[in-house]
C-alpha cells in the first residue's frame, strides 16, 4: 500500500473514531467518574513538565531578545514580546508538544497493550463499548485539561521571562510588569484558548486511535506508541498553522 | 467444596433436575443456543472459514477441534459479534444477530460469558472489580454485587483472591478469575476459547471440570474451543453430580449413564470436517483426524 493510500486509511479511521465518540455521548452510560480520573493523570500529572517548560522559554525568550532589543534600546518592550510570542504561540503549542509526548505515548501504549492482552475484546464480550469507557473520557479530559496547562505554562513562561530580565539584564520588574500587560489584549488571550482546546483533542483522537488499531503484539504496542507522539505532534504543529491563519481572520489582526 | 446451593441447576444427565437456571420455558429450550449456518469469511485472499454449519443445542458443549489457524477462535469472534460474516447466518438464542449493529450486539453480548485465552483479565483492576464489571457497568447495587462476585468466585475455588491484582496470580489463577468473570450475570451461553493453553495437567483439568459443572449443574450451553485431547477426553466422558450433602463428584460415562450433552466438530482450513460425537471421532478414517488425536 503506497504512502498516500496509507495516509487515507488513517485519516479515515481517525475519522470514524470520532463519529462514534461523538454519536456515543449522547447515549448512557457515561463514565463521569472515569473523565475525572483522566483529568488527575493528564492535568494534573503534566502541570510539573508543562510549568518547568514554559517557565524556561520565558527564560529563553529574554535571554535571546534582550541583547537586541537594548542595542535599538527597546529594553523596556521586553515583556511584550515575551507575552505575545507565550501566549500566541509558543504557550499553547509547546504544552501541546509535551502534553503529546507524555500523555499520548502513555494513552497509545495503555489501549494498545489492553488490544494485545485481549482486554478490549473482553470488554465488548461485557457488554461495553471500548469508545465509551475508553476514548471519550481521555479525549474529553484532554479537551479541557490543555487550556488549563496552557495557562499555567504561559504565566510560568512570563515569569520566568520577567526573573531572568530582573536578575541578569536588571530589567526593573514594574517595567516588565507593564510591558507584559501591553503586549497582551483579549483576542490573544482568546486565541490562545481556543487553540488548546483542539490540541487537546488531536491529541486524544491520535492516541487513541494508534493505541486502538495495535497489531503484531508488544512490538506492535512499541510501533504504535511512536507512531502516536509523531503523528499527534506533526498535527499540532500543522493545525497551529491553519488555527492561526483562521484566528487572524476571526479576530481581524494582522498579528495572530 | 459443597456445591452452593444458591446455583440453581437442570443437568439434564438424569436426576436432581431442578427449574432451569436461565428459566427457559421448554418451547425455548427447542431453540438452539447457537447456530451457525453456511457461513464464510475471508480476510483478503485468504479463507477463514468456508460455510460452516452446526447448532448447539441448550445445555450442550460443543468441542472445537482444530490446529492452529483452522478457524476455531473465528468462530467465537463471530458470536460475539466482534468481526462479521462475509455471507451465511448466525442465530443466538433463536435471533440471527449477522446484520446487528453495536447496540443490538451489546444486548446479545450479555447473555454470553466468553472466557479468553490467557483469561484477559483487567489489569488495573482487582479479581474483585475484575468479576464484578459487568455487574457494576450495569448499575447493579453494590451489595448484591459482592454477594455474587463472592459467589462465583467461591465456584472457581478462588474466594481467597478476592483482593489480589491479576499480576499476582497465576496463569491457572488468571484463567478461574476469567471464568468467575465470564459466569457472573447466570449467561445461558458460555464461549471457551483454549482455556488451558500453557497449563500444567492438573490446572488444565480443574478448568475442564469447571466446563463441565457449568454443563451438568447450570444448563449452560457452551462451545470450548481447544487442539489439546485431554480436554476432549475429559470433557466427552466425565459428568457432575451433587451428592446428599451438596458436594459436587465427577464420574465416568459407562453402563449407568452415557453423555449426550456433548458434541465435537473438527476443523480444518476453514471447514468442518468431522461433525458426531468423541466415540465416532476416534473411530473415524481420516489420516488428518488420526494424526491430529494420536500426535502423529
Amino acid at each position: 500500500m503506497n504512502l498516500i493510500s496509507r495516509f487515507i486509511l488513517e485519516l479515515q479511521g481517525i475519522g470514524m473514531l470520532l463519529g462514534r465518540m461523538l454519536r456515543g455521548l449522547r447515549k448512557q452510560p457515561r463514565y463521569f467518574g472515569e473523565i475525572v480520573m483522566q483529568l488527575d493523570r493528564i492535568g494534573v500529572g503534566s502541570l510539573g513538565i508543562v510549568i518547568l517548560t514554559g517557565f524556561f522559554t520565558g527564560g529563553v525568550l529574554i535571554l535571546q531578545a534582550y541583547p537586541t532589543l537594548r542595542y535599538y534600546g527597546a529594553q523596556s518592550s521586553a515583556g511584550q514580546g515575551v507575552a505575545t510570542t507565550l501566549i500566541r504561540e509558543l504557550g499553547p503549542v509547546l504544552t501541546a508538544l509535551m502534553v503529546a509526548g507524555r500523555v499520548g505515548s502513555s494513552i497509545s501504549a495503555e489501549l494498545g497493550s489492553m488490544v494485545v492482552s485481549q482486554q478490549i475484546d473482553a470488554m465488548r464480550a461485557l457488554g461495553t463499548s471500548p469508545v465509551r469507557k475508553l476514548v471519550s473520557p481521555r479525549v474529553i479530559a484532554l479537551i479541557l485539561a490543555l487550556p488549563l496547562l496552557t495557562v499555567a505554562s504561559d504565566i510560568f513562561g512570563l515569569l520566568g521571562g520577567g526573573i531572568i530580565a530582573n536578575q541578569i539584564y536588571g530589567l526593573d520588574a514594574s517595567v516588565y510588569t507593564s510591558s507584559v500587560r501591553a503586549g497582551v489584549d483579549i483576542d490573544d488571550l482568546i486565541g490562545g484558548i481556543i487553540k488548546p482546546l483542539i490540541f487537546g483533542l488531536i491529541i486524544g483522537i491520535i492516541s487513541c486511535y494508534k493505541g486502538l488499531s495495535t497489531t503484531g503484539g508488544t512490538v506492535g504496542v512499541g510501533r504504535s506508541t511512536t507512531n502516536a507522539v509523531v503523528l499527534a505532534s506533526i498535527s499540532v504543529i500543522i493545525a497551529d498553522f491553519f488555527l492561526s491563519k483562521m484566528l487572524q481572520g476571526l479576530f481581524n489582526s494582522t498579528l495572530f | 467444596m459443597p456445591f452452593d446451593e444458591n446455583i440453581s441447576f437442570d443437568n439434564g444427565i438424569g436426576g436432581g433436575q431442578e427449574v432451569p437456571s436461565n428459566g427457559t420455558s421448554s418451547v425455548a429450550r427447542v431453540v438452539p443456543a447457537i447456530e451457525f449456518r453456511d457461513v464464510k469469511l475471508a480476510f483478503d485472499e485468504q479463507v477463514v472459514l468456508d460455510g460452516i454449519s452446526f447448532t448447539v443445542r441448550r445445555g450442550e458443549t460443543k468441542i472445537v477441534l482444530g490446529g492452529s489457524g483452522s478457524g476455531k477462535s473465528t468462530i467465537i469472534n463471530l458470536i460475539l459479534g466482534l468481526i462479521k460474516p462475509d455471507a451465511g447466518n448466525i442465530l443466538v438464542d433463536g435471533e440471527d444477530i449477522t446484520g446487528f449493529d453495536d447496540q443490538e450486539l451489546m444486548r446479545v453480548r450479555r447473555k454470553i460469558g466468553m472466557v479468553f485465552q490467557e483469561g484477559a483479565l483487567f489489569d488495573s483492576l482487582s479479581v474483585y472489580e475484575n468479576v464484578a464489571y459487568r455487574l457494576a457497568e450495569e448499575g447493579v447495587d453494590e451489595d448484591e454485587i459482592e454477594h455474587e462476585v463472592r459467589r462465583m468466585l467461591q465456584f472457581v475455588g478462588l474466594e481467597d483472591a478476592i483482593e489480589k491484582m491479576p499480576v499476582e496470580l497465576s496463569g491457572g489463577m488468571r484463567r478461574r478469575v476469567g471464568i468467575a468473570r465470564a459466569l457472573v450475570g447466570n449467561p445461558s451461553i458460555v464461549l471457551f476459547d483454549e482455556p488451558t493453553a500453557g497449563l500444567d495437567p492438573p490446572t488444565a483439568r480443574t478448568i475442564c471440570e469447571l466446563a463441565i459443572k457449568l454443563r451438568d449443574l447450570e444448563d449452560v450451553s457452551s462451545i470450548f474451543v481447544t487442539h489439546e485431547m485431554n480436554n476432549l477426553d475429559y470433557l466427552s466422558s466425565e459428568y457432575a453430580i451433587v451428592d446428599e450433602k451438596g458436594y459436587v463428584h465427577f464420574e465416568s460415562e459407562g453402563d449407568r449413564l452415557c453423555l449426550v450433552n456433548t458434541g465435537v466438530i473438527m476443523l480444518r482450513d476453514g471447514c468442518i470436517i468431522f461433525s458426531g460425537k468423541d466415540e465416532q471421532l476416534r473411530a473415524a478414517n481420516d489420516p488428518y483426524i488420526h494424526r491430529f488425536i494420536r500426535g502423529k
